[in-house]
């Protein structure tokens, strides 16, 4: 008997066609199913939900923390903030998965806890996703676009790519390529009494050196650019990576962080020969090692969408954004997902977004499922009035607590329009649309790091077609909620009054 | 896996501010700070909002507009931004890109440092404000 496929979405015309089943892809699709779009379809190469997760970290423990207890109770909005890896449900039970999974050992969770959580969202969720389903081709045709997928021909006017940024990447050094990159590294022991070269020093970098440490006989980290040890302190890299930085400060002579722009790597009977020119020193090094291993980095696995015109990023390694996450030259192509670390926003004072990691892109994919829904089809959101004497209250509430805000700084706002006596909430909006776009009166509020460094409240509020900027006070515990602020706000705030 | 045509640091090679880098300088340049790329239209530094960069066009072209008004237009190996940065003042002007735009931006916060440790590269700043004043006040008289 012929066995029945029953997979969700066979080949046909859709309204959106999702691409992948990692967190951004499930992020996604969970927010576009509920925001009114009526036929998405949703495919994945993978068997199975979770995306990287399935197989990286290679060494098995993320670096962004989830707290299973916080000031607040899990499922609230306002935990959010505490649980940096769950991805973001309307209902209770959908919220607040990874923290389930977690044994307490540390208080990031190992791959295959982050993995569980993941499938669980996916089955609590409802998320219909066709798998074993591989997007190999796309087109353009009078409608919109056309997905060559190893099922068949899918046409839709709006597709999401969120294919995550696993690809791997060899910069282009002479001979690196004879190397294994980070995701060909194998298990800890094989490298036993080894020298090993790790070509770059960013976190995938970083964390084989930590997991070689005890196997290893020496590591050399070498990369062009300079360890920005204050920016590290702080970073979540710090948690975990450090290890192989601090033994070199120390001067230990197993390990070496050096600053080169890795010229050549030659291949011999007994290892590699690297050749190096220093950057933060006069000189040339030549290195001897048993083992090299790029740890260069990733890029997205786009297949043909350059040729179809979307203009790349970082040395072609992405595809570069608009604040809304669509492709800078394709209209009606967008992304969601890690690769949304592309769309930059105001990067005031140099702050990055935290849109390389769940944290951050699982606020931009529900802002993006919104978008969608009322830009292409229509469904705009029922926007909330907020009465006029209740929005300072909310909007220091927001500042003091919103998850948006607090994990996406100075790149993810909360909206107010202001129009015929009342205010309407326009809900979280990427904060570089709302400063370049003249929608008539409205304000908004963004927590951002201020040029030194510290964290600040800032309102923008448009009246007449120009655009003031002010920021409050900063407080020692971030506490945003004092008579100070109130009154600080409502000054701001008195031109919409 | 294959590698691009031309990498960042060769592109910031053929730019006469960089042109007295040697290469590993260029290849630290290039990792050290990003590539951002803007759609037609799309504004990349705006007049009173804090915290723009300093941005080094490696291809497309933009313009310089002023309360509404376009002032000039820039295009490969022209820089901006770097006027708010030094006098610690909100931009003055929005730079809009005239066409896909991709620039090198060095953040606000690092440029200082980097202009310190690359004398060449602030030389060669240099000059290029010296002939804008020059140009400026040919204007004026």
């Amino acid at each position: 008997m012929e066995r029945v496929d029953e997979r969700p979405f066979p080949p046909g015309d859709y309204d959106v066609v999702v691409v992948g089943s990692g967190p951004g892809g499930l992020q996604i699709a969970y927010s576009l199913a509920r925001s009114g779009v009526a036929r998405c379809a949703v495919l994945s190469r993978d068997p199975a939900p979770g995306g990287m997760f399935r197989r990286f970290p290679v060494y098995q423990r993320l670096i962004s923390w989830t707290k299973p207890d916080a000031p607040f109770a899990r499922g609230t909005r306002e935990y959010e903030w505490y649980d940096h890896n769950s991805l973001v449900g309307d209902e209770r039970s959908h919220r607040a998965l990874a923290p389930e999974f977690m044994d307490r050992t540390f208080d990031v969770p190992a791959r295959s806890e982050m993995e569980a959580a993941l499938v669980e969202f996916a089955t609590r969720g409802g998320v219909r996703v066709r798998y074993d389903c591989e997007w190999l081709s796309t087109r353009r045709d009078d409608a919109g676009f056309v997905l060559g997928t190893t099922d068949g021909e899918y046409r839709c006017s709006v597709c999401v790519f969120a294919i995550g940024v696993t690809e791997p990447w060899v910069a282009p050094i002479p001979g690196l390529d004879a190397a294994p990159h980070y995701v060909a590294t194998q298990a800890p022991e094989r490298y036993q009494g080894k020298s090993v070269f790790i070509v770059g020093k960013r976190n995938s970098g970083f964390e084989l050196a930590q997991g070689l440490l005890p196997w290893a006989r020496r590591i050399v980290l070498g990369s062009p650019r300079p360890v920005d040890t204050a920016m590290l302190a702080f970073s979540p890299l710090s948690m975990r990576y450090l290890s192989p930085y601090t033994e070199h400060i120390r001067g230990g002579s197993g390990s070496y962080v050096v600053d080169a722009a890795i010229e050549r790597v030659e291949r011999h009977a007994g290892g590699y020969r690297i050749h190096a020119s220093g950057t933060t020193w006069e000189g040339e090094l030549e290195l001897e090692a048993d083992e090299v291993i790029a740890a260069t980095g990733f890029r997205a696995p786009v297949r043909d969408l350059p040729g179809l015109g979307v203009a790349m990023v970082n040395d072609g390694r992405m595809p570069a954004q608009t604040p809304f996450w669509e492709s800078v030259s394709v209209p009606g192509i967008y992304f969601a997902g890690n690769v949304t670390q592309a769309s930059p926003g105001l990067r005031k004072h140099g702050a990055t977004s935290s849109s390389s990691s769940v944290n951050g892109f699982r606020y931009n994919a529900r802002v993006l499922a919104e978008h969608i829904a009322d830009r292409h089809f229509g469904l705009g959101r029922d926007s909330r009035r907020v009465r006029a004497d209740d929005l300072v209250p909310y909007l220091l509430r927001e500042l003091a607590h919103a998850p948006e805000l607090w994990t996406q700084k100075g790149y993810l706002a909360r909206v107010i329009s202001a129009a015929g006596g009342g205010f309407c909430d326009e809900g979280i909006v990427p904060l570089a649309h709302f400063v370049d776009h003249e929608d008539g009166d409205a304000c908004a509020v963004a927590v951002e790091y201020d040029a030194e460094g510290g964290i600040v409240p800032v309102v923008y509020v448009r009246r007449g077609g120009h655009l003031e900027e002010h920021s409050l006070p900063r407080h020692p515990m971030h506490a945003f909620l004092t008579e100070e602020h109130r009154e600080e706000l409502a000054t701001y705030l008195e031109p919409l009054l | 896996m294959e590698a691009p045509a031309a990498s960042i640091a060769d592109a910031l090679g053929r730019l006469s501010l960089f042109a007295d880098l040697p290469h590993p300088q260029l290849e630290a340049l290039a990792h050290s700070f990003g590539e951002e790329v803007f759609a037609e239209g799309q504004r990349v530094i705006r007049q009173d909002v804090t915290g723009g960069g300093f941005y080094v066009i490696l291809d497309g072209e933009a313009k310089i507009v002023i309360d509404g008004q376009e002032r000039t237009r820039l295009t490969r190996g022209d820089f901006f931004g770097e006027m708010s940065i030094l006098t610690d003042e909100p931009p003055a002007a929005d730079v809009i890109a005239t066409s896909l735009l991709r620039c090198l931006v060095i953040p606000d916060n690092e440029l200082k440092a980097f202009l310190l440790r690359q004398p060449s590269v602030m030389y060669r700043m240099l000059q290029v404000e010296a002939r804008r004043l020059q140009a400026a006040n040919v204007w004026n008289a």
